[in-house]
């Protein structure tokens, strides 16, 4: 049973208040009407799946309703923290760093 | 391969069954293979059995990181059926479902396969009208199906509470009478002895750890324990992991893992001869020759890869239990565990090339793999000798989620993905 802080209600409460609600940080394409199919593709179906650290997105939905980011451990189950939608994680994996650097150049 | 049969089970009586044969080698890895299959759950043994008898192909390699069938082949319910709604699916599972008729002889194996019928039940009007529409879809598929009133399921299960002041009351069901379980175990073990047979060397205790590739060609994998193993074409057929082997290979699979978990209870008398899903109250359930009842539940909302499920999912799943067969309500749970399923949007499989040349994956099965292990193993090892897609896996292509072209099964796999 996972313990989670909402960071809007500021309380741990148990897992069953909330529901995961899949993969966070996905970026809605800029110009939709430029996409090619294997973009829309990637958007809707592609997801990140990995074994370790992975960002996803919950909802407080029996509490204040609000969503949030979750960063966790897949392979653990360890929560290592929840923040705010709109806000960046602070744990992050060597992957998500590199991605983060290829996409900058 | 020594032939099994109940005269050699007297005579090995005679020595106190001492001197039987090893079901299968134990071979060390060669450096090159024509075929090499990573994951060596039923699947992956059922694709290299295949390969070796319908292709001819026999330089093969199963590698397994663990031991044969330890994944979600020993973690399932066991349930075999091909109800499934739309022509590519029914097809697919059909096509399974026919090969899994006769496949112990074929095999010499005893599968204990077991066509006791599997009920999917109706709770609302809505449910009602879907499973009609699914029955007739069936039936222009040629599968047996037909749709049951409360009266016609009553009788079929008894100890059902079927009456009307439920809070779910059971309003039908749709009733495929060829459908059944299967011993999970035995399927790999029989797909194994025979692939083993036929030359194919199974390398257990061997975990891919890299896939190599070259000009965007893949040449073969590295692994913890021999090192680097060469292969013409490399299948992936690992559930769970295949979006850790994508990454290997440099791509993402619109798959997601999730812990999908089962029960069994303490082991009692015959008291359920068919098998009993239901969608809207969400538990699955039969009873193995053993006495135990069998039960299964939904997935974890959220991604894993612990092989273990969360307790508010066994609650829920034991409640809709419990809806349905009051009785059962004292009986006590022996064992509960988790497997990783690979759950793909559509709820279909995806039996496809890929961006990396000879690589091919077969993987997404997600909550339903089991009852179509014959049948996925059979085309798989077809795209594998061939090296495009068989007819009946044109469909469940990777790209087919660039294109649009979804088969959606979320009705028929009656598991909440």
């Amino acid at each position: 049973m996972f313990y989670i802080h909402c960071p809007y209600c500021c309380e741990y409460r148990e897992e069953e208040e909330f529901h995961a609600k899949g993969q966070a940080h996905i970026a809605r394409p800029a110009d939709p009407d430029q996409c090619s199919d294997e973009e829309w593709g990637t958007y809707l179906y592609f997801r990140k799946n990995p074994r370790g650290l992975h960002h996803e997105i919950w909802v407080h939905a029996i509490g204040c309703r609000k969503f949030f980011n979750v960063t966790r451990d897949t392979q653990t189950y360890e929560i290592k923290e929840t923040y705010k939608m709109g806000e960046q994680p602070k744990v992050t994996s060597v992957s998500d760093t590199l991605e983060t650097e290829e996409a900058a150049q | 391969m020594q032939k099994y049969s109940g005269f050699g089970l007297l005579k090995h009586a005679l020595t106190y069954h001492e001197n039987w044969q090893r079901v299968w080698r134990s071979p060390k890895p060669k450096k090159k293979y024509d075929v090499i299959i990573i994951g060596g759950g039923g699947h992956g043994l059922a694709t290299a059995y295949y390969l070796a008898k319908e292709h001819g192909i026999t330089n093969v390699a199963v590698i397994e990181k663990g031991y044969l069938g330890g994944g979600n082949t020993a973690r399932n319910t066991t349930i075999v059926r091909s109800n499934y709604l739309w022509d590519e699916a029914a097809l697919l599972y059909e096509h399974a479902m026919k090969l899994w008729e006769g496949l112990s002889q074929e095999l010499n194996y005893n599968l204990m396969f077991s066509q006791r019928g599997v009920l999917n039940l109706g709770h609302t009007l809505q449910d009602m009208r879907d499973i009609h529409r699914r029955v007739n879809a069936n039936r222009l598929n040629g599968i047996d199906s037909f749709a049951l009133d409360t009266q016609g399921v009553q009788e079929l299960v008894p100890i059902m509470d079927c009456s009307a002041n439920r809070r779910y009351p059971v309003l039908g069901a749709s009733w495929q009478p060829r459908a059944g379980v299967a011993r999970h175990d035995a399927v790999a073990w029989g797909f194994a002895r025979a692939a083993d047979a036929m030359g194919v060397d199974l390398i257990q205790q061997c975990e891919v750890i890299d896939v190599l590739a070259e000009d965007g060609a893949a040449r073969g994998v590295e692994t913890r324990q021999h090192g680097v193993i060469l292969g013409d074409r490399i299948g992936c057929v690992v559930a769970g992991n295949s979006g850790v082997l994508a990454k290997m290979a440099g791509f993402e699979l619109p798959v997601e893992s999730h812990p999908l978990q089962a029960l069994v209870s303490e082991p009692i008398r015959p008291i359920l001869d068919t098998v009993v899903m239901s969608n809207h109250v969400h538990g699955y359930i039969s009873q193995s020759d053993k006495g135990d009842l069998v039960i299964g539940a939904g997935i974890d909302g959220y991604n894993g890869y612990g092989q273990r499920g969360s307790y508010p999912t066994i609650e829920h799943t034991l409640q809709a239990i419990v809806e349905l067969f009051p009785m059962f309500s004292r009986v006590r749970m022996n064992r509960q565990w988790g497997g990783i399923v690979d759950t793909c949007p559509d709820a279909c499989p995806i039996i496809s090339e890929t961006p990396v040349e000879n690589l091919f994956f077969n993987c997404g099965w997600g909550t339903g793999g089991f009852k179509a292990t014959p049948g996925s193993g059979h085309v798989f090892a077809a795209t594998l000798a061939r090296g495009e897609a068989h007819e009946l896996a044109k469909p469940f292509s990777m790209y087919r989620f660039y294109d649009g072209s979804l088969v959606d099964e979320h009705g028929a796999a009656g598991v909440a993905h």
